[in-house]
């Protein structure tokens, strides 16, 4: 037997019921392992990320799952990927919320400056409806982060796209 | 202990482990998928000698768990409905009734939901946001004595109750997560 391997799949277009059972399915008839998934609709259209391990090679994986889109409407891509380790942080986990009216330029601009020190998106969503603009994002910071000056740059470049935004801790609480 | 629990609170509030009189032993936490941990727990009898002995263990195994306010009887591998609280350090804690084990505790009241971020000892890789009532009565039974007690609870000492008796019930906070991308990959362990 082969030695496992890690592939990621994207599964990406029009949205109707049975896609995930459909692909799913195929993956585990090829003994695939999901080890990892998200899925979501972005105004609507499909778009989902799998992380799977096995022994298929993806010229397999790739055809098993090519009756997903055989009618045109979804694009599936299949590619190999090394096996990563999340690390564990000394810094702080912190959640960054951002609304205002939709102009473009607010996702880059804000995030910007968590970029600017150091600070790595763990996860982010962006919204919109109607005018309104919605921006949600889980932030890892170095533990030399300066978090006030953050905050203030932050919301300077909010302020200057006529948007709110807070910052604050992300802590869990140990039960 | 709180400066504040008047009435029946006052009870617990002056309860500590000195009245088991047993030495409490520290025991193994499990973690998920061990089955104990999605097994309702049945009702315990408060004056049972093991009862004793397991709420002595259960705030043993607390007082050594680094973060650890609370743990339930699940949590050490034992199907029963007994759990220990103890929220007095933490810093999100207003009024709180200091340690207390409690038996066959149930929730009588509970209103003004808030969400938070949990975590919990049998779940170490991660944490999830849930939803739970700030204002809390809770009854329930004193172990030893027996003696039935209600608890007025808020805040962080609520939100801890409510995450222990779901732990005598079967239920982990994974159960309760208040949405498909409400749990989170833990970065940093105590």
């Amino acid at each position: 037997m082969s030695t496992p391997t890690l592939h990621a799949i994207t599964v990406l277009g029009h949205d109707r019921p049975g896609i995930i059972a459909e692909a799913t399915g195929r993956l585990s008839g090829l003994g695939l392992n999901l080890e990892d998934s998200t899925m979501t609709l972005l105004r609507g259209h499909f778009a989902m990320m799998l992380l799977c391990s096995g022994s298929a090679a993806g010229p397999a994986i790739e055809e098993a799952l090519a009756p997903l889109a055989a009618d045109g409407t979804l694009t599936v891509t299949v590619r190999e990927v090394p096996e990563e380790t999340a690390p564990t942080t000394t810094g702080s986990s912190w959640v960054l919320t951002v609304h205002g009216g939709d102009r473009p330029g607010i996702v880059s601009a804000v995030i910007a400056e968590v970029a600017r020190v150091g600070g790595n998106i763990t996860d982010l969503t962006t919204r919109l409806a109607g005018d309104l603009y919605l921006l949600l994002a889980e932030i890892d910071l170095p533990a030399a982060a300066d978090v006030d000056a953050l905050e203030s740059a932050i919301r300077t470049a909010a302020t200057a796209l006529g948007v709110g935004a807070t910052l604050r801790p992300a802590e869990a609480d140990e039960l | 202990m709180s400066a504040g629990p008047a009435g029946p609170d006052a009870r617990v509030a002056a309860w500590t482990e000195a009245e088991l009189a047993v030495e409490g032993r520290v025991l193994e936490v499990v973690r998920v998928p061990e089955p104990v941990l999605s097994t309702p727990g049945p009702l315990v009898d408060p004056t049972a000698p093991e009862t004793v002995q397991l709420a002595a263990d259960l705030v043993a195994t607390m007082r050594v768990s680094p973060g650890c306010v609370g743990l339930a009887a699940p949590q050490v591998g034992v199907s029963a409905q007994v759990f220990c609280v103890d929220v007095s350090a933490h810093p999100k804690t207003r009024d709180h009734h200091g340690t207390f084990v409690l038996c066959n505790a149930e929730v009588l009241e509970a209103s003004r939901n808030e969400k938070a971020r949990e975590g919990c000892m049998s779940v170490p890789d991660f944490t999830g946001d849930v939803k739970r009532a700030t204002r809390l009565v809770v009854r329930g039974a004193l172990p030893g004595t027996g003696e039935q007690v209600e608890i007025t609870a808020n805040a962080f000492e609520a939100r801890c109750l409510q995450h222990e008796i779901d732990h005598c019930n079967g239920f982990v906070f994974l159960d309760r997560v208040a949405g498909a991308h409400a749990i989170h990959a833990r970065k940093t362990y105590l």
